[in-house]
Parts: C-alpha cells; structure tokens; sequence
C-alpha cells in the first residue's frame, strides 16, 4: 500500500467523519427554525386516513342479543328524522360540537344528556342541563333505563330508541 | 376568546417527526462506523478485512432494528441522538478493533476486546428497544423516586460485598457473576438522576423559599434537604471507599447542578465549588491514592525507573505524534500507552484521527448534551425536565472528567468514555440512558392533542314554566 493511497484513505475518512457531523448539525439547525405546521394536501389525506383508521378501530362490534335497540331516532323537533347508531355508545346529547347526537334547538344546553349502556341495559343520563330531560312528563334526576319506544325529550325535541 | 387561542397554537412551535431525517443521518453514521473498519483493515493489513460485509452488515441490523423500534414506540422522538451514539460507537468499535491488531502484532496477550465490545452493544441495542417498550411514560417513573433511590445505593454497595465483588486496577467497583463482570455504578447513575429528579419535583419550592439567611446565601431547612443530603452523602462515601474518585466526582457535580437547576438559586454553584474545593484539598492531603494522581498530573516527566513511562505521558506524546490530521488509521502506535483502547481511547483517537478527529468526536459529545438540554427546555412536566438535564450532565461531566484527565487539564481520574471506551456496563447503562432522553423527547415533541373547545355561542333559552 502505497504512502499516497495511506493519505488519501486519511484525509477521506476525516472528511466522511466531518460530514457526519456538519450533517447532524444542520439536522439540528433545520430542527430549530425549520418546524412547520404539516398542511400540505398529501398530510391532510393521511391524517383524514388516520383518523377514520382510529375510529374503525374504537368501534367494538358487540354481538348484540336480538330485539335489542340498534340507534335512537329523533321523532320530533328541528332534526326530525335524523338517527344515530347506538354501537358508538356512549353517545353524548347536546347543542355543542363535540355531541354525538348534535340538535339545533335552543332550548337543549350544549352539553345535555348521554345515554349508555351497562351490557344488557340502555341507561339516559342528565348532565346538568339548563332545562332537564324529560321520560314522559318526569324529570330525570339520577341515570335512568330505557326500553325499546322510551320517548324521551330534551328541550322541543323528542328522541326514541329504535330497534 | 377562541381565536386568540387559536392564533397562539398557530404561532406556536410544531416539531415534525423527522424520522427520515433519522434514517439518513443513521445511514451516514453507519458509513463513519464501516468505514473506519475498512481504514483500519487497509492502514493495518493493507487489505480490507474479509469479514467487512458481516460486521457492516450486523452494524446495519442494529441501527436499523432501532430505528424501526423508535418509528413505532416514540415518533416524535429526537432524530439526532440515536445516529449521534451509533457513529460514536462504530467509531470506538473500530479503534478496539485496531488495537487488538496493534496487541496481536507485537504479540501481547490481552484482548481481543472487539468482539466483547460487539457483544455488549448487541444487548445495547436490545436494552434500548426494552426501555422504549417497557417504559411508555417517563412521568410513571415519578412513582418510582424512592426504590430508585434504595436501588442505587444497594447497586453501589453490591461491589463490596465479599463473594460477588471484585477488584480491578485498584477500584473495587466490579461484581463478577462466573465469567461476567460488571460495573453496577454505571446503572447506580442512571437511577441516582432518577431520584434526585423525583425527590427535587415534590421539594422544590421548600428548597428554593423555606429556610434562613445566611451569609448572602438562603439554606434552606435540614428536613428539606437532609434525605437527599444523606442520600448524596452515601453514595459519595462507598465510592471514596471504592477508590473510585471520577464516579464520586461526577455524581458531585450531577447533584449540585440538578439542585441548581431545580431551585434556580446559583448560590448552590458557589457553595458546591467551595465544598469541592475544600474537599479535594483535604483529600490530597490525606488519601494516598488521591495524592499520587495529583502529583503525576503535577509533574508528569517525574522519571520512575520502576513504572517505565507513564501512561499519562505516553498518551500525550500520543496526541502530539498525531498532530493537526492524525497519523491516520493504523498507521500510528497507540498499544505503547496502557489501557488505549478504555480509559485512554482519547488519547489514542488523537494518535490516529488527530485533532481534527478528536474535535469531531467533541462536537458529537456535544451534540448529544445540546439535545439532551433541548428536550428539557420543550419538556412540559417538571420531571421530565430534571430528567434530561441530570441525564445530559451526566454525559458533560463524565467527557469532562475522562478527556480532561487525559489531555492533562485535571488530574486523571478513571472514567469511561461514554460509547468510545471499551467496557460493557457503561455501553450498555449508556444505551438505557439515550432510550430514555428519546422517550422524554418523544413526550415533550409530540404535538398537543386538538382540544375542541365548547362552542361560545347564544346561550341556552329557559323554558318558562307557568
């Protein structure tokens, strides 16, 4: 091995140890000043993907004995007609954005009511709203169970359970 | 309301993951750790070593399992601490490797260290991806404060004990399981920073406010420090004992700047040095092995017919032989200095690689305390935070220690250096301490989960009852 070649391999290995270094460096520099909020058209698809991946995976498909309620329908008021499934329980009942069961009524509080099940059981449940929920004309203080038919009303809407 | 809420999570500081990022500069750390080997094959052997593809190749596996284990258990985790320590690593396998060469050729029969090295780093690596697994949240370890605190104790006590300890080179700080060894100071570090980080979270404020005047310098109350006082004081007692005088050094100084850091009062810094102070002068007084270090840093070329050359200068001349550029790989003589592939890695990286190899071994050094420093400035708990200084100072005292004792800037006092030396505790309660600054930085960098906040608008209306 010649004197030259010695030197080369010397000097060249110094420069890849450099590289590495002044590479980390600007790794670290690009770290400092170079974060940025991902919002380009590609990242929003993949959170969108995410998210839809997250909430599939939440989703337990329980078996649920025949005859059981499978969504509650809104029989009455502004969002007559609409329905929610019942297999993303608990579903909260409410004005504000985050409600499963969102209603446009201003007499329902933004955060109203949530209806839950203990297995075998659907329960309705105040959460200290403004002007309570209703099982015909009594007003529930303490979690309650429904049956199939149970109309209960929030504010100018009525919702029942469904089959 | 909402919109300047909105507008301050807009202005504030999103990290991005930078996996990719990662991976690249894992790829060039492979090519700084491969290629030394290759250098040393060719400065030594004029050929490269045969078995160059499975040693790349197994370096490769390493580094890629632990990238992969870090994209799946802490994404938003640093990218640049775990390519940092690989290239340090590769670097420090190789310069093993070269002295084992340097040993055979002369035909002195102690190594070969290399293959142990690539041993011990495997269960790194592998200790790495545990402590990434088991440890999902760094906040848990908070629980923990005080069996840390006992198991550091027992691990620095262990050593003494009579049938597992074992004396090497003059410090008993080995345990010896059959035909294994190991060095349970090393991980007695890692749970000490632990502790003091727990118990200086929940004390803090007493530290800081309750306590009298004094001299211009607020003590603060015996009930507050005392437990982590004795704590200190323990562990600074069994390693004097052990005649282990870098641990002690660097669990002094890793105590007084988390106390600093955890207080924000600086008259902890002046009173440490001044105990620091005191202390070592009393000891060069009194401990004969405190005393003969102190003297070889003072007058070096002290000529002992009975030692030959002292391992301080032969490392030096090392350094001076390697100049500006290095004598380069295999080409120069670092087997004359004692122990050049542990304590003296330093100096015999200075031989070959020369001072421009040296610096950039420095800056990576460096680079780790930066990031290690940065995770604690973003961390948002107060754990974490303590957490990752105590763990960055450990690494800046102990480069500190171990390079300042061989250039001669401090007396030599044992230590490894951390991911270089030769030496499986260390590498491997090393790795331990990288996988956990990544997960304190994976905490810290993740983006804040998108709260929805209620909406403000038109009140509810309130039926009328009649």
């Amino acid at each position: 091995m010649s004197e030259l070649t010695l030197m080369l391999i010397r000097f060249a290995y110094l420069a890849i140890l450099w590289i590495f270094v002044l590479s980390a460096i600007s790794v670290v520099r690009s770290d400092m000043f170079g974060a940025r909020i991902e919002s380009t058209p590609r990242a929003d698809r993949r959170a969108e993907r995410r998210r839809e991946k997250e909430s599939r995976n939440r989703v337990k498909p329980a078996k649920r004995p025949r005859g059981a309620p499978t969504h509650v329908q809104i029989v009455e008021g502004a969002n007559e007609g609409e329905s929610a499934s019942l297999d993303h329980a608990p579903l909260l009942i409410g004005r504000g954005a985050d409600a499963a069961i969102r209603l446009d009524d201003d007499y329902v509080s933004t955060r109203h009511a949530r209806i839950a099940s203990n297995g075998d059981q659907w329960f309705v449940e105040d959460l200290g709203s403004t002007n309570g929920t209703y099982i015909g004309s009594h007003r529930l203080t303490q979690p309650t169970t429904i049956q199939l038919g149970s109309k209960i009303r929030i504010g100018k809407t009525t919702l029942e359970l469904r089959k | 309301m909402s919109a300047a809420i909105g507008a301050l999570r807009d202005r504030a500081f999103t990290h991005r993951r930078r996996r990719g990022a990662e991976l690249f500069l894992l790829v060039l750390s492979l090519v700084v750790g491969v290629g030394a080997y290759a250098a040393v094959g060719l400065g030594v052997e004029g050929t490269v070593p045969p078995d160059i593809f499975a040693y790349g190749g197994w370096l490769a596996a390493l580094c890629i399992g632990c990238h992969v284990a870090v994209r799946y258990l802490a994404p938003y985790a640093d990218p640049v601490l775990l390519p940092v320590i690989s290239a340090l690593n590769g670097l420090g396998l190789a310069i093993i490797h070269r002295i084992d060469l340097g040993y055979e050729a002369k035909g002195i029969e102690i190594g070969p260290f290399a293959d142990n090295q690539l041993q011990w780093m495997t269960l790194g690596a592998v200790l790495f991806v545990v402590v990434l697994l088991v440890v999902r949240d760094h906040r848990r370890l908070q629980a923990f404060t005080y069996t840390f605190g006992f198991a550091a104790i027992v691990l620095l006590l262990l050593p003494l004990m009579p049938v597992i300890g074992r004396s090497i080179n003059g410090s008993r700080i080995w345990i010896g399981l059959g035909p294994f060894s190991f060095q349970p100071g090393e991980l007695a570090k890692v749970m000490l920073v632990l502790f003091f980080a727990g118990y200086l979270v929940v004390h803090r404020d007493a530290l800081a406010l309750a306590g009298r005047r004094f001299a211009g310098i607020d003590f603060p109350r015996g009930r507050d420090l005392g437990p982590i006082l004795a704590m200190w004081l323990v562990s600074l007692g069994v390693l004097v004992f052990q005649k282990d005088l870098g641990s002690s050094l660097l669990f002094f100084g890793l105590f007084l700047v988390m106390l600093y850091v955890a207080t924000e009062r600086p008259g902890w810094l002046v009173v440490g040095t001044v105990m620091f102070l005191v202390g070592a002068f009393v000891a060069n007084l009194v401990v004969s092995h405190v005393q003969s270090r102190v003297d070889s840093w003072l007058h070096p070329f002290a000529y002992d017919p009975d030692q030959g050359v002292p391992q301080l200068v032969s490392g030096l001349y090392g350094m001076a032989w390697g100049g500006l550029v290095g004598r380069g790989l295999g080409q120069g003589d670092p087997t004359i200095t004692p122990l050049g592939f542990s304590d003296f890695i330093m100096a015999s990286i200075g031989e070959e690689l020369g001072l421009t190899g040296v610096m950039a071994v420095l800056l990576l050094y460096g680079l780790i305390v930066e990031r290690a420093l940065r995770t604690a400035l973003v961390c948002r708990d107060a754990f974490g935070k303590l957490v990752a200084t105590g763990l960055g100072v450990v690494f800046a005292l102990q480069v500190f220690v171990v390079v300042g004792g061989v250039t001669r800037l401090i007396p030599l006092t044992g230590l490894t250096t951390p991911f270089l030396s030769s030496g499986g505790s260390s590498l491997v309660a090393n790795w331990a301490i990288i996988a956990l600054l990544l997960r304190i930085s994976d905490q810290a960098r993740r983006p804040l989960p998108e709260l929805t906040e209620p909406e403000q608008d038109d009140a509810t209306q309130v039926v009328k009852l009649s």
